[in-house]
This record gives C-alpha cells, sequence and structure tokens, in this order.
C-alpha cells in the first residue's frame, strides 16, 4: 500500500467492552493522518487497521451501507448520536469537521432496550420485536386492489413520507434522557394512520405497538425533544403527537 | 439435473408458444401444494432484502414453513434500502404508450439482447401487480395533486413508468416487504434468524436440503435444515472492492453453491454507474453513487490539455473539452451509462481527469443556473446537491460536481431455469444474485421491480411445483452431510484465523479491486485479461501467506467475516476475468476493445454469441467447464444499439 495522504491526527477515547455481560471501559488511541475528506468510519476503519498491525484488537462497530440509508451504523461522538451534525447519520459526518489534535469521545447508543453487543455495537433487535406487533398494514400477496382505487391527496402522502422516511437507526432512543421510543414507534404509527389502507387496523396496531415498546424497557416520553435534534431524518415531535392521539383513542375503544 | 449430466446443454425450461400466454400457461400447468400440507414443508429463505423479504412474507402467507436468515442485524437494512431512483412497471397510467411489450422489449434491448425472452416478458407483466401490492402495504409513493400516482422518466425509455417515493424507493419498498416478513414472524410462520452468514450449502441426494451458518455474534456454526432453499443474496460487485454497495454485501454464498455444481452465468456482465462521487483516497470505504437525472442539466467536461492543474473558473470555455456533447452530438450528456463511463474513462487515461486523484470528470452546472436560475436547478436537484455537498464539502451552485463511474450492479449470477431453479435441485436464486432478466445491462428502475417480482409472484408459484412434484423424504439437521459441511467451514474458518501476516484483508480486497477495475473494469483486453487471471492467482497465494486475520471464531469478528468473503472473491475475480476472455465480442457493460466499430462503439457477435455462458466449478486447481444456454429470439429483431 502507498502512504496514506491525510494529515490530521486525533487522540480517540472509545468505549471497549468484550461482550454484553463484561466490563467496558475507555481505552486511548491515537490516529494519525487522516484525510479531511474520509467519514468518521473510515477514520475508524484507519485505526482498525493499525490495530490489526499492531496485533490488537480492532475496535467493533456497525455499519452497512455507508450512505445513510441502511441505519447501521450510529455512535455518541462527545456525547451525541451520530455526532456534532445534525441530519446526518455516522457513515457520512466527514473528519473535516473535527480539528486536528483533538479528542474525540466514541461511545455505543445507550439504552436498556439495546444491549451492547461489543465495544460500539449494539443489539436493536427491540425495534423489529415492536415493528412484529403492528407496524405494517395485514395485506397478503395477490389479493391488493388496483393501486390507482383510493386516490390519497399529495399533501397527505407527503406527510406520511416524513414519517416513512425513518431509518431505524436508534439515535433517538440514545439521545433521550429516558431511552424511549415514542419517536420511533410514533413514525411508524403516523405513516400507517394517515393512509387510509392503514386505518383499518388502527386501534390494534397503536395498543399492540406500545404495549411491546413498554415491554422491552423503553422509557416513557417526557416532552425533552432530544429524540427530534438527534434524528438523522428529521422525523418531527409531531410523530409523538400522533402516537398519543392514537394511543388515547384505541383506549378509549373509539374506532 | 446436473451440471455434469447436462453434455454442455442447458435446458431453461421456457415454455414455448406465444410470449404472451406463457406463464398463464405455465402456472397452470405446475403442481399444486395443498393448503394442508404446506405446512409439511420448509423453505429457508437466505437474504432478505426485496427478492428474500419478499419470498419469505409471501411464503409464510400461503402456509410454509420459513426459516429466513440475513447477515443484517435487521432484515429492514438489506442493500436493496440503498436503491434511489425508482421501480419500473408498465402500468401507463400518463397514457404515454407503455405496454407490457414496451417495457419488455426495452429491457431486452437495454440487456443487449443477451437476455431470455420468456424471463423478460414474465418481468414486465407482473410488474403492474407488484405496485399494486406496494401501494396496498402502504409505500407513500409520490402522487399528484388529484390524488393518484405519477411516474417518471428513467434512461432507455421513450416512456415516463418508473413509480418512485423521492430518492428512497428502495427503502420505502424494502419497509413495505419487511412490514409483511414481520407480519408472518409474528403469525408464526416465518423464523428469522439476524447476524448469521450462509456459509455453506448442504446436499443431499443431490438436491439442496440445507445450509450452515456462522452466528456472527457467537461465532456459533448453526445448521438449518429444509425441503428447499432460496438464495436472495444479492449481488458481487464488491469483487472490485469499491463499489456503490454495502460494506457487508458479498458474494460468500452464491459462491460456494457454484463450488456445488451450480452454474454461475456470465460473470463479466457487470455494470459500472457513470455518476458517483469520486475516490478521494485510499482510506475510502465505498463509492455514492449520483443519480444519473443530473446528466439533463449538467454538462460534462475535462481540460483540453493533460496536466491542466487550473481550478475550474480559471479555465476558459476554450480549453474545455465537452466531450460527451463532442464525441456523441445526438445524445450529448444523456448518452446511455456504459457509453457515459466508457468515454470517462478514456478521457482520464489521457492524462485530463481532474481533482486531487485525476480520477474525475467535471459535471458543471453553471450553464443550467444561467439559463434556469438557482431557484429551478434547487428545485430539480436540491437534495442531491446537500448530499454532494455533505460529502465532498464543495457547494455545486458555485464550482462543478466531480464524478467518475463506479461498480454498482452485477447482471451475472447464478444461472436459473425459467421457474428460477439453478442446476442443483432444490435451490433456487432469486434478486440480482441470479442473472436472468437483465442480458448485458440493466436499465435504471428495473432491480427493484425483478426482486419483488421473482419475491412476491414467482417464486410462490414454482416452489410448489417443485416441492410437489419431488419425492423429499424427511431430514433433519443429525444426517451426515450436515457434519461434514460443518467441518469443512469449521477448517475454512481455521484456516482463515492461522493468518498471522504481514497485510491487512483490506489491503488485498484494495489490491484485488485495482487488478479487476484496471483489467476487467470499463474496458477489457485479452492482454490484460491474462495478466488480470494472473496477478488475481499471485495475490491469491500471497493472501493465504501473509493475510493477518486477528481475534478469534468464537465472537463478534468482523476481520475474520471480511477475510472469508475476500478469499471467495479472489476466486469469483479469476471467473469474472476468463468469462471476459471467453466472449470474444462487446455487448452492454462488457467492451472488448477488440470488437469496436471504427467509431469506438460496441460490436456484438450474435451470430456466435448469443448464448448465457454458464461456468461449471471443476476443483479448486481445474479449469472451470463453459455451457452455453443458446438464446432464441422468436419476437424480437436483434438490432443493433446506436446513440450518435
Amino acid at each position: 500500500m502507498s502512504a496514506h495522504i491525510g494529515n490530521r491526527s486525533y487522540t480517540l477515547k472509545i468505549w471497549r467492552q468484550a461482550g454484553p455481560d463484561k466490563p467496558g471501559r475507555f481505552v486511548d488511541y491515537r490516529v494519525e493522518n487522516v484525510d479531511p475528506a474520509v467519514s468518521f468510519l473510515e477514520m475508524l476503519d484507519q485505526l482498525n487497521e493499525d490495530l490489526t498491525l499492531k496485533r490488537e484488537d480492532p475496535v467493533a462497530f456497525d455499519s452497512d451501507c455507508r450512505e445513510g440509508i441502511c441505519g447501521t451504523c450510529g455512535v455518541c461522538i462527545d456525547g451525541r448520536p451520530h455526532g456534532p451534525l445534525p441530519h446526518i447519520t455516522t457513515c457520512t459526518l466527514r473528519m473535516r469537521e473535527f480539528s486536528s489534535g483533538g479528542v474525540i469521545t466514541v461511545e455505543p447508543f445507550r439504552a436498556n432496550a439495546f444491549p451492547i453487543v461489543k465495544d460500539l455495537v449494539v443489539d436493536r433487535s427491540a425495534f423489529d420485536r415492536v415493528i412484529r406487533r403492528g407496524g405494517y398494514i395485514s395485506v397478503n400477496v395477490g389479493s391488493a386492489p388496483e393501486a390507482n382505487m383510493t386516490p390519497i391527496g399529495k399533501d397527505v402522502s407527503e406527510d406520511a413520507m416524513d414519517s416513512a422516511a425513518c431509518i431505524g437507526c436508534g439515535a433517538c432512543v440514545a439521545a433521550c434522557p429516558n431511552a424511549a421510543a415514542a419517536l420511533f414507534v410514533g413514525a411508524k404509527v403516523r405513516q400507517l394512520t394517515l393512509l387510509p389502507q392503514g386505518r383499518v387496523e388502527r386501534v390494534h396496531r397503536v395498543s399492540n405497538m406500545v404495549g411491546q415498546m413498554d415491554h422491552e424497557g423503553f422509557g416513557n416520553c417526557s416532552n425533552h425533544g432530544e429524540c427530534e435534534a438527534a434524528c438523522p431524518k428529521a422525523i418531527s415531535l409531531e410523530n409523538i403527537a400522533t402516537l398519543r392521539r392514537e394511543y388515547a383513542r384505541a383506549a378509549l375503544g373509539l374506532r | 439435473m446436473t451440471a455434469a449430466a447436462m453434455n454442455g446443454k442447458l435446458d431453461p425450461h421456457s415454455p414455448g408458444g406465444p410470449l404472451e400466454t406463457r406463464w398463464d400457461r405455465h402456472k397452470g400447468d405446475l403442481k399444486l401444494v395443498s393448503p394442508a400440507n404446506k405446512r409439511k414443508f420448509t423453505v429457508i429463505v437466505v437474504g432478505t432484502g426485496l427478492a428474500g423479504g419478499s419470498a419469505a412474507a409471501a411464503l409464510g402467507e400461503l402456509g410454509y414453513n420459513v426459516i429466513n436468515l440475513c447477515i443484517q442485524d435487521s432484515p429492514r437494512r438489506a442493500h436493496s434500502v440503498a436503491a434511489q431512483g425508482g421501480i419500473n412497471a408498465a402500468k401507463n397510467y400518463p397514457n404515454d404508450g407503455d405496454s407490457v411489450y414496451r417495457l419488455f422489449y426495452d429491457t431486452i434491448k437495454g440487456g443487449d439482447f443477451r437476455a431470455r425472452e420468456s424471463n423478460v416478458y414474465r418481468l414486465a407483466q407482473l410488474s403492474v401487480n407488484i405496485i399494486d401490492q406496494c401501494v396496498a402495504q402502504g409505500v407513500p409513493f409520490a402522487r399528484e395533486y388529484g390524488g393518484l400516482l405519477t411516474n417518471r422518466s428513467f434512461g432507455g425509455a421513450q416512456v415516463s413508468r418508473t413509480f418512485y417515493a423521492r430518492g428512497q424507493t428502495g427503502q420505502q419498498l424494502l419497509l413495505g416487504a419487511y412490514g409483511s416478513l414481520m407480519r408472518q414472524v409474528e403469525a408464526g410462520r416465518v423464523q428469522l434468524f439476524a447476524r448469521r452468514e450462509m456459509l455453506d450449502l448442504v446436499v443431499i441426494d443431490g438436491r439442496a436440503r440445507g445450509i450452515i451458518c456462522r452466528n456472527l455474534v457467537s461465532g456459533a456454526l448453526e445448521r438449518y435444515a429444509g425441503d428447499a432453499v432460496l438464495l436472495c443474496t444479492g449481488g458481487y460487485a464488491t469483487v472490485y472492492f469499491l463499489s456503490t454497495n454495502a460494506v457487508n454485501s458479498n458474494a460468500t454464498a452464491i459462491w460456494r453453491c457454484y463450488k456445488h455444481g451450480a452454474l454461475f452465468a456470465n460473470p463479466c456482465f457487470t455494470q459500472i454507474h457513470p455518476t458517483c462521487i469520486p475516490l478521494v483516497g485510499e482510506q475510502q470505504s465505498k463509492l455514492t453513487l449520483m443519480s444519473e437525472s443530473l446528466r439533463n442539466d449538467g454538462r460534462v467536461w475535462v481540460p483540453k490539455n493533460p496536466g491542466d492543474n487550473r481550478s475550474a473558473d480559471q479555465i476558459p470555455d476554450s480549453e474545455r473539452d465537452y466531450f460527451l456533447e463532442r464525441m456523441y452530438p445526438a445524445f450529448g450528456n444523456l448518452v446511455p451509462r456504459d457509453i457515459a463511463s466508457r468515454a470517462a474513462k478514456r478521457v482520464t487515461d489521457e492524462g485530463r481527469g481532474v481533482g486531487s486523484t485525476k480520477l474525475a470528470v467535471y459535471l458543471d452546472f453553471a450553464d443550467a443556473v444561467k439559463r434556469l436560475g438557482v431557484d429551478t436547478v434547487r428545485e430539480r436537484y436540491g437534495n442531491l446537491f446537500q448530499m454532494y455537498d455533505e460529502i465532498t464539502g464543495e457547494d455545486p451552485y458555485k464550482v462543478p460536481m466531480r464524478i467518475f463511474p463506479a461498480p454498482h450492479y452485477t447482471m451475472g449470477g447464478l444461472w436459473v431455469d425459467y421457474n428460477l431453479m439453478s442446476t442443483i435441485p432444490g435451490l433456487h436464486i432469486l434478486g440480482e444474485a441470479n442473472f436472468s432478466d437483465h442480458g448485458a445491462n440493466r436499465l435504471g428502475a428495473s432491480a427493484l421491480m425483478q426482486g419483488l417480482c421473482d419475491g412476491y409472484f414467482v417464486i410462490p408459484y414454482t416452489i410448489g411445483h417443485y416441492l410437489a412434484g419431488t419425492p423429499l423424504g424427511t431430514v433433519n439437521t443429525d444426517h451426515a452431510a450436515f457434519a461434514a459441511a460443518e467441518t469443512k467451514v469449521r477448517e475454512g474458518v481455521k484456516r482463515l484465523l492461522a493468518g498471522r501476516g504481514k497485510k491487512t484483508v483490506r489491503d488485498f480486497h484494495w489490491e484485488l479491486g485495482r487488478i479487476l477495475w484496471d483489467r476487467a473494469g470499463m474496458s477489457r483486453n485479452a492482454t490484460g485479461l491474462r495478466e488480470a487471471i494472473e496477478k488475481i492467482r499471485a495475490l491469491r497465494h500471497e493472501f493465504w501467506e501473509n493475510v493477518c486475520v486477528p481475534g478469534s471464531g468464537e465472537e463478534f469478528n468482523k476481520s475474520l467475516e471480511m477475510a472469508g468473503r475476500v478469499a471467495d472473491l479472489f476466486e469469483l475475480g479469476e471467473l469474472l476475468c476468463r468469462d471476459a476472455l471467453q466472449r470474444e465480442e462487446s455487448c452492454g457493460c462488457h467492451f472488448r476493445e477488440e470488437h469496436q466499430t471504427p467509431e469506438g462503439e460496441l460490436q456484438r457477435d450474435d451470430a456466435h454469441y448469443a448464448f448465457v455462458g454458464a461456468w461449471e466449478y471443476t476443483g479448486d486447481n481445474a479449469e472451470p467447464t463453459l455451457h452455453r444456454e443458446p438464446l432464441q429470439f422468436e419476437t424480437v429483431h436483434l438490432a443493433t444499439r446506436s446513440y450518435k
């Protein structure tokens, strides 16, 4: 390999934890020759290359698409999920945002419902189990009517799309002092409640999803609004308002 | 049918007769499994993208027992999620002359006449059902003010037939399939296993009966038994290291099935997309696509003189070469993907590339801003400009974008018949992992269509035919074949972990990517391909001598995962070159320098190469055998594609 072309260096304080039941601690690392154009995760790749050749255990972290859409990546950078910039995932954050010579603290998304797998990797399967309880429209393949049978207003459709844009990364939970999942659950509930084809199941959906959310150990929402600020897709607090409205509606037995 | 028994002749089992009624007649001939008997069959589905997620959901709804595995931590993250542009369907809502036949014809022609007519026609027919299904699931497609669905245009078509959800169509379709899948998990029809990587196929009495997976959290090897196996594991563009694919996209599942006798078809058909954000340095891990719609208003150029290091604004118009407009005056900046990519390569090879690496060309919006105003440009491309700005730190309203081609999609894949079954009975291949529908070049917005078509509407019919018509004894994971497969996998893992050399897995992957990019990328010739094969072999040899794989097998170990995938990619890369060498013609994305017109265009050879080239594995150190499936064009007339 030819030489790295970057000129920045950083001290990283990274959370290392061998497994879910193992003790964890911060370990300091030095990373040199970082190109400001690379992403935060590519900087971590570079650190791992160095560690590998030094026969040390590379830092475990999750990532996949590396273009901000799959929701796989996510760490807390200096205490903020996905780092200092709004509306961005960790994989699309660039090192030019960090002054050379600085110290950067890197931690996993912390929440009781997201147990640590290893180092910066967490288990977010709680989200899947919440969706499992009703985050869909019950329609079998083959039974769908002609797509243009039901007109849906452009504004309604766009509004539903705003909610549907959630990538399920869990930054909302990590940012919340209560580790609540209200924004994540609210986004799915709102998307499907706005659409006429989703209204049929609204009562069961919200009751079951909220029930599962509580069961998974997510905290209660107390209106901090940190979730919205941390969300890489700018999912708004309005989704939590909808979640509450729908939940109250279901509790009151309204159809 | 085993590959060895084919005597070089492959039967696609396409139904004959009129093209328009083939699928309907075929469905009438397929055997059925009665509702009460479906629960007696277990189907293993590997992958949860548009193909795998839709297949697992659809089979669960029918009542089969489904075991569904994915490499990601959640099925919602499969790489289909990253598709931007849209999904084609012959709905003809815009009343602009679309039809099933036109979508079929555009797809065949777009693939440069190297796909199977029967499969492509079925795809076009079923496209309309996909849209109905997705809307019913709550996919928020773009709509008109009147509340009905809207369409946009895409490359390779003269009609508007692309349905879309902003620039996130893949995400929305995948979340639709994921919802249906999770509903079946809740119903107990699908057992879901995330963070599992398939490392081997288990074949018993010549039939696919199970798989061996590695649990990526604990490192444990796990056995899964069933009556059929569906691979929905995507393409192999990561063979080039840098591509628009995800970090975990890999070819291990299809490759290990190839080694069990599944034929690998057209491995040299790989698509290099022209408009991606260029490489900035060796630390980079992937390339990001910018929608090709940008070429509607952007002008592509490089300096006229090699080595011109001035910034774009310092280079006067008279010293710029708007090379697409110069070379292809009729289509200008809107030539098809393969043409645009090759032209960009040509000018950078001449030393006229721009940016710090010189491996980029400008896509300039200055004239568009002058002509249309900033507001209109923002309205059309605002989100793309913002994305470009985020990644590069440059404002495309002020300085030209820098773009360069990047590996994006692979048309080649495991060979399947009309029922999507490979040459190993019981092993079915869906989506990008198979080779069937896109020939030598895929049109934009057709990958999503194929994935969902295979999963929702084809496999639910054809899997029943296989299960009902095949004597399948009971097999469980105690069978000796499972133990043997697990031992083989365990030894493979052990061999990788013995690596304590001086180079990382990434170093090797990077070098493999360079070899293939330079010699088997956008432009290929016999000398370069032979060289590539030699270099890959040498690199592969060095890999086993000098790779460093840290950690153990009994833990979450990313380096180990990547090492196994890269080891397979060496072998696949070699087969890719071999196939490119064999195909002495130029077609679609396969450009052989020896076979071009005096104007530098593709020169297809229908007399000798109108076939699917399907390779049979014959041993680690033996030459693979080429089988040919002749392509019969009964409906379309073979024509030359020209863009001058």
